[in-house]
């Protein structure tokens, strides 16, 4: 992984020490709430329902167990011992106190990490596939690209001013993993017969209140060009983006209200004004980076099978164990799903464990995902057992990836105070109702997301079944949609109907799961299901 | 009722206003009524609470009964943590209805 240089250790080392002057002026009260509020929200410091909360960045997804230790530290000393993993990769602390926000920012510099811009109106982590570097359906490790683009872009006057945030996500195969049609901007990285490297460029993706799949802007870019032509997507955006109304501010709006043809015209003309100052990021920096992501040193010649005596294990192995690239490896996920548990938290003990297995048994590589799950990348298959082994001794061996119990929830109103609902215990019941693995499995891949408020930290528009929580006359109500889907096949989900209860929507999808079942054809999942009848026959079903 | 809250300004805390200092507890809170956002805003300038607001609630046995779910929810702790509660969560909460 990235290593900082002697620049970068600067950079978070003096935002460090400007940020504990800024708490400092603010406890002494010579800065006022309005005036300290952006400046804690650069630094991923927000004020939520019953505390502050603290967004540390995991850029790209990527850590190393040094780095999980020092969060579980973190989640100790200052925090009530436990973490949550964000459906942006990043991680959060719910229980922070502003006047240790400091020292914690301190702390984390001493490892690398920082929440520089995880909040406010500036560009975000940028997201990428978590099997980056081990996946065979790659055409190159997209994380070297992603740290470019994140040192390009960061304090970068055109990506400093904004006026929402931004949010931008990588992959570099045509299975999409990092949903990035659903980003402001969403990078693929492709090869060209020749060899040649270069990007396919979505511009205008995003959920929350008005949701919008990305348009394509340009099919193939040389990718020495992609931080000449990200600037030139941000000169548009800067030029025409709306800053008079907090709900139009997103460059999804621009792109829908200019139409992608025109807003594409506009990006290239002005990307033609710039390429001849020759501001295309030197090559050599590419290679500087790309050095740092080089493939581990696996072992050749490896036993490529696995002893599935164990019941469980297969069970695990099943669902959460991924194809490697390199034979006698695999890549593991690690389900924070456990029945009845709350989706992407995690112990001070459980990241301990994770660190530890990590450190013995995936060279030192954790990933965490936007699906608030953590993997193992490069796990040799002999080494499988053990790790499972250990996960399900520590409450995370659930052997349900990509199955209904496999929740992305956001934390809703029992932490955010900007939620309408809660959307925890929704997700509880549910992971509840559907316990069995068996009526899991045979349900199959259903991608079930819930969130809180409009907002839609939970990615509820790309839900093959989605729920989002609403505020009906200062009540919980919750909103059923169908369809929606993160994947290269991205599409937003509908609302079916009136909504429901929180008992009352946990039998509705019920329902839904049911009337799947008695109408799908072999071999279709249930977004499949739905995508070839309609909504109809599941409104029929769940409202009768 | 009207009682007043905000955060400890160092600590994060939720808070509510007793009348002479600000409690964790919404079962201290006073009625302010009219004066409520003059108390605010007094307490805000003097560092006292960061972010105070007024908000709705009925006398209880125990206390002020809050009106809307959220801020029972910030009286109270997350709903799914019982043990990081404050205070036993109202177990009303999720049937308000202003």
């Amino acid at each position: 992984m990235y290593r900082y240089d002697t620049y970068d250790q600067a950079v978070v080392d003096t935002r460090v020490d400007e940020f504990r002057d800024q708490v400092a002026r603010r406890i002494a009260g010579s800065l006022s709430e309005d005036q300290f509020k952006p400046l804690r929200l650069k630094n991923g410091l927000y004020l939520q329902l019953h505390a502050y909360m603290l967004r540390v960045a995991v850029p790209y997804g990527t850590m190393n167990a040094k780095q999980m230790r020092t969060l579980a530290h973190i989640a100790r000393t200052y925090d009530r011992g436990y973490g949550h993993f964000t459906t942006r990769q990043n991680m959060q602390f719910n229980w922070i106190k502003l006047e240790q926000a400091p020292d914690i920012l301190a702390l984390l510099a001493t490892v690398q990490m920082h929440a520089i811009q995880t909040s406010g109106e500036s560009i975000r982590n940028i997201s990428a596939d978590q099997f980056a570097g081990a996946a065979a359906d790659e055409v190159c490790d997209p994380r070297a690209w992603a740290e470019l683009i994140r040192q390009f872009t960061t304090f970068h006057p055109e990506f400093s001013y904004l006026p929402r945030k931004f949010k931008i996500g990588l992959t570099a195969s045509d299975n999409d993993r990092a949903a990035i049609k659903l980003h402001d901007v969403g990078l693929q990285v492709r090869k060209a017969e020749d060899g040649t490297m270069g990007f396919r460029v979505f511009v205008g993706g995003g959920m929350g209140r008005t949701p919008f799949v990305a348009t394509l802007v340009r099919d193939f870019l040389p990718a020495h060009q992609i931080c000449t032509y990200l600037e030139a997507i941000l000169r548009v955006w800067n030029r025409h983006g709306r800053r008079d109304n907090i709900h139009k501010q997103r460059i999804k709006i621009l792109v829908h209200d200019l139409g992608g043809e025109e807003f594409s015209r506009q990006v290239e003309a002005e990307f033609e004004q710039m390429l001849p100052l020759g501001d295309d990021m030197p090559l050599a920096e590419y290679d500087r980076i790309a050095a740092y992501f080089t493939p581990p040193a696996f072992e050749q010649g490896l036993d490529d099978t696995l002893d599935l005596s164990d019941p469980r294990f297969a069970a695990w192995v099943n669902r959460n164990v991924s194809a490697h690239k390199q034979p006698g490896y695999a890549i593991a996920t690690i389900s924070l799903k456990p029945v009845g548990g709350i989706p992407g938290d995690i112990s001070a003990d459980q990241m301990e464990v994770i660190a530890d297995l990590a450190e013995k048994y995936s060279f030192d590589d954790i990933r965490p995902t936007h699906v608030q799950n953590v993997v193992l990348p490069h796990v040799r298959k002999a080494d499988l057992y053990a790790v499972w082994q250990a996960l399900d001794a520590a409450g995370m061996g659930a052997d349900n990836v990509d199955l209904l119990g496999d929740i992305i929830a956001c934390p809703g109103l029992d932490y955010c105070s900007l939620a309408n609902a809660r959307s925890i215990p929704v997700a509880q019941k549910l992971s509840e109702r559907f316990a069995d693995p068996a009526r899991q499995l045979d349900i199959g891949e259903l991608k079930l997301k819930i969130s809180g408020c409009i907002n839609a930290c939970g990615h509820h528009h790309a839900g093959h079944i989605g729920i989002l929580g609403v505020d009906k006359k200062g009540t919980e109500n919750f909103q059923l949609l169908l369809g929606g889907s993160g994947a290269e096949d991205a599409s937003l989900g509908k609302i079916v109907g009136p909504g429901f209860t929180e008992d009352g929507v946990v039998d509705a999808i019920e329902r839904a799961v049911e009337k799947y079942r008695a109408v799908r054809e072999p071999g279709e999942r249930f977004l499949d299901t739905y995508r070839r009848i309609g909504v109809e026959p599941f409104k029929e079903a769940i409202y009768g | 009722m009207r009682i007043i809250t905000g955060n400890d300004l160092a600590t994060g805390d939720v808070v509510w206003w007793t009348g002479q200092y600000w409690s964790r507890h919404v079962s201290e809170a006073i009625d302010v009524g009219a004066d409520g956002e003059k108390i605010a805003h007094r307490e805000e300038a003097a560092l006292r609470v960061n972010i105070p607001y007024v908000v709705d609630a009925e006398p209880g046995p125990n206390g002020p009964v809050l009106k809307h779910i959220k801020e029972q929810i910030r009286a109270s702790g997350p709903t799914v943590r019982p043990d990081l509660a404050i205070e036993a969560p109202d177990p009303n909460v999720g049937s308000y209805v202003i």
